[in-house]
């Protein structure tokens, strides 16, 4: 390698749905894996996935762009993207839950990591985890909610480090 | 294909982005330099995730072959 010094992302999660909780975890993991220095700082909803029990949900409700496939039956019954109206999407209660339970379903049946496992494996690279100190108060959490093995600090913090990355995101 | 002597195997059947190059990377931390480890996966994106893997990492990438939906990489450990 004909580098000067390790390369450096620095990434915010700012989204606590689970369609939102995938990006920053695979981002980060894979980055460590590739040699870089990374620090993720966990702000607003995304505070949420530094929890002991991440309990994320995706809403179809409101990702229309999503498309809505059974991970079971026949190919072909598989291949179907069922046009869901919002009247049921947004009214039936438990719709969010049942529409979480399938992707979650159907993430593993195509060997996608799960988010815990991704957590643990950004951990176990040196990935840095910043939980954003203002969430924690405003949303009421504690110490105590979260994993081991997290800083906790404000956007002053994230920002010194930012400085000085070769990539920045926002997620 | 070429033969090499594996010093290590690392199968990645069945597991999506991005944990090919995870494991990958686990798994040739844990080696000696020249070592070789040859990894099977079934991710079609596993092609140009691994060639930028080893531009990144400067493991070099001996060999890629391609067998019935069966994607066969031999890195040699830096």
């Amino acid at each position: 390698m004909s580098e000067d010094r390790q390369k450096r992302m620095a990434l915010i999660a700012a989204q606590g749905t689970l369609d939102w909780a995938y990006p920053p975890f695979i981002l980060a993991s894979t980055a460590a894996a590739l040699d870089m220095e990374v620090t993720v700082f966990f702000t607003f909803y995304g505070l949420t996935l530094l929890k002991k029990d991440i309990s994320a949900q995706v809403s179809p409700h409101t990702n229309p762009a999503m498309p809505m496939k059974m991970p079971f039956g026949p190919q072909g019954f598989q291949n179907i993207s069922w046009p869901i109206p919002n009247i049921i999407s947004g009214n039936v209660p438990g719709f969010d839950s049942f529409a979480t339970h399938l992707m979650k379903k159907t993430f593993a049946k195509k060997g996608v990591a799960t988010i815990t496992e991704l957590r643990d494996l950004c951990i176990d690279s040196g990935v840095r985890l910043i939980a954003c100190q203002m969430t924690m108060d405003v949303f009421g959490f504690t110490k105590d909610d979260f994993i081991d093995g997290i800083d906790f600090g404000g956007a002053a913090t994230f920002l010194e480090f930012a400085a000085e990355s070769d990539i920045n995101l926002f997620v | 294909m070429s033969e090499f002597s594996v010093d290590k195997e690392l199968d990645c059947r069945g597991m999506n982005c991005p944990l090919p190059v995870l494991k990958t990377k686990k798994s040739i931390v844990e080696m000696d330099s020249g070592q070789i480890l040859k990894v099977i996966s079934t991710d079609p994106g596993s092609i140009a995730d691994m060639a930028a893997f080893s531009r990144r990492t400067g493991n070099e990438l001996l060999e890629q072959s391609e067998a019935d939906g069966e994607y066969i990489f031999f890195f040699k450990k830096s």
